[in-house]
């Protein structure tokens, strides 16, 4: 009947698969395999040099204080900034609902464009308003009458700018998220609660905010996954310092694969990411199940 | 109701946050017109006093910025044949009946889950076992495939009508002509937001250029930024001008197609 061969679906999907195959599968299967070793540079020009070391690297990394500083900084990055990211672009998004169209669009492109912007331009810009002797914002502070903040300078300050920087980054695609959600809740909703002679918070608070709850499900998981992989931020501006307290877990993989060439070392540090990651959001779907049953 | 009084509130409340947030754009912009001296002066100057483009001269005549110009646009060209690859795939999944297809859409949704700074080891010991660090191909491939992109793809394609599919395989046309002149048409509303997604997330695309890049002459403009504040950490206005040369371009891109990502967002189901 027609030309149609069972290798065509094969041909369509073939390159993609074998990509991802190639530079999504088989890295796991080697990593899995390398973080039980000592490979470092000398072994990836010379296999036979390369030792099997059980679970050295693991007992290593329990061990290891600058792991357990990226560990701490990172549960400090997540715990403050996902609520954050939360909170603001929930708010945006109610505001720009309430709001008539033609700002509507304004306003939308306004908030969106830090989420397209290229991080480490970002990154740049911010390292010189938080400058403590030539940047904007300590001059403004100053013309306030407050002291100079020593935003990256101080381990536990430097942690909140960076933090800050991201929150401003991450409220363009949730806010996009939240509107689309509420745009789909439906309006008899709310004008049975007008007839029922509901005010506005309990209208928020009783219809708004529960129909939300899916898409505050998904910016959730997804701002989560982020953050656990805070790498670029910590590493244009600050280095990992200063004390290394802004050292992120991805930036100690990388600095300890790409910088002392510890493959095997880096490659452990990164799976116990990756089962930060994995309980993270197991965690959020049993929590979300739950609460809708 | 709506008071005018509310209305006010809340459009001086958005007011005063898209200042704010858009402060680091307008301080990045007018900086790098500033001479090193002014943009470091204090208290500083709002407006720059004596306009000049020295930095961004300096940048591309100096400070092979052109080159980093010209390896963005090449990952930009080959993240979009990339699409190509993911809008076949998406088409495979979704309009063929295969063995196996369960499975492999599974093994291809999974791979999702699986975060670049997990994969960066690995695929970097890869590809060196490949012999493609240090080589334009290296950054280009692990970037390639996006699990999600096929996923969004596929779940559009499925609402093409078989029909369609079918009586051009009567009239007897093959099957990559039925997916260029057909299935890409039809596609257009999702393949937009793709294709301006694509672009943007390859312009900014900065891991696999740092990791697999080892000479300047391979460096994208966003590791030759980082560069740059690393070597030139004092001269600020200068940073701002290659801040400014990355940025700009996106920007303006996007205020074009901001309407189509937006409804893109509506139509691709995240509700």
């Amino acid at each position: 009947m027609n030309h149609k061969s069972p290798m065509t679906p094969w041909l369509f999907i073939g390159p993609a698969v074998l990509l991802l195959i190639m530079f999504s599968l088989l890295p796991i299967l080697v990593s899995l395999t390398i973080s039980f070793t000592d490979i470092d540079l000398i072994g990836l020009g010379n296999w036979d040099t390369i030792e099997f070391v059980g679970l050295e690297n693991f007992i290593n990394l329990i061990q290891d204080p600058l792991f357990h500083r990226s560990i701490f900084n990172t549960l400090i990055y997540v715990s403050i900034g996902v609520p954050l990211v939360i909170i603001c672009s929930l708010s945006v998004a109610l505001m720009l609902n309430y709001i008539s169209s033609k700002l509507f669009t304004f306003f939308r492109v306004l908030f969106y464009v830090p989420s397209i912007t290229n991080i480490v331009a970002i990154a740049v810009v911010w390292a010189f308003l938080y400058n403590m002797d030539v940047g904007l914002f300590n001059f403004v502070l100053n013309s306030l009458g407050f002291q100079d903040v020593p935003w990256l300078e101080h381990p536990f300050v430097a942690k909140i700018s960076l933090i800050i920087l991201a929150v401003w980054k991450g409220i363009g695609i949730n806010m996009l998220i939240y509107l689309a959600a509420l745009q789909s809740i439906p309006r008899s909703f709310y004008e049975a609660a007008d007839i029922d002679g509901a005010n506005k918070f309990q209208k928020l608070r009783f219809i708004t905010i529960p129909s939300l709850s899916y898409a505050t499900f998904f910016v959730t998981v997804t701002t989560l996954i982020g953050w656990l992989q805070f790498f670029e931020e910590p590493f244009v501006m600050t280095g990992g310092g200063p004390l290394d307290g802004t050292m992120s877990m991805a930036l100690f993989i990388y600095e300890r694969g790409f910088q002392y060439n510890e493959f095997g070392y880096a490659a452990a540090a990164s799976l116990i990411l990756f089962v930060f990651i994995i309980v993270a959001t197991l965690i959020q779907f049993t929590f979300n199940k739950s609460k809708e049953n | 109701m709506k008071t005018k009084f509310e209305k006010l509130l809340v459009t001086s409340v958005l007011a005063i946050g898209g200042f704010i947030v858009s402060i680091p754009f307008i301080w990045m912009v007018l900086s790098s017109f500033k001479s090193e001296r002014e943009a470091r002066t204090m208290p500083p100057t709002f407006w720059p006093e004596e306009f000049t483009f020295e930095h961004y001269i300096n940048l591309f005549a100096n400070l092979n910025f052109g080159t980093y110009f010209i390896n963005t646009l090449i990952i930009v060209a080959f993240a979009l044949l990339g699409l190509l690859f993911n809008t076949m795939a998406g088409y495979g999944f979704a309009k063929f009946q295969f063995k196996g297809r369960e499975v492999v859409f599974l093994a291809v949704l999974a791979t999702m889950m699986i975060p670049a700074q997990v994969a960066m080891i690995p695929v970097y010991l890869i590809l060196n076992q490949m012999g493609l660090t240090n080589t334009m191909a290296g950054i280009i491939l692990p970037g390639l495939i996006a699990a999600f992109n096929i996923f969004l793809i596929r779940q559009f394609m499925t609402t093409i009508p078989n029909d369609l599919i079918e009586s051009a395989r009567i009239d007897g046309a093959r099957e990559f002509r039925i997916f260029f002149q057909i299935i890409i048409p039809l596609s257009k509303p999702v393949l937009a937001v793709q294709a301006i997604l694509t672009f943007v997330g390859a312009w900014n695309s900065f891991l696999w250029p740092l990791i697999v890049a080892n000479e300047q002459s391979l460096y994208t403009l966003s590791v030759g930024l980082a560069l740059l504040r690393g070597q030139h950490a004092s001269s600020f206005a200068l940073q701002m001008a290659g801040a400014t040369v990355m940025v700009i371009p996106v920007l303006i891109l996007f205020v074009f197609v901001q309407r189509y990502i937006v409804e893109g967002f509506n139509t691709t189901g995240i509700k």
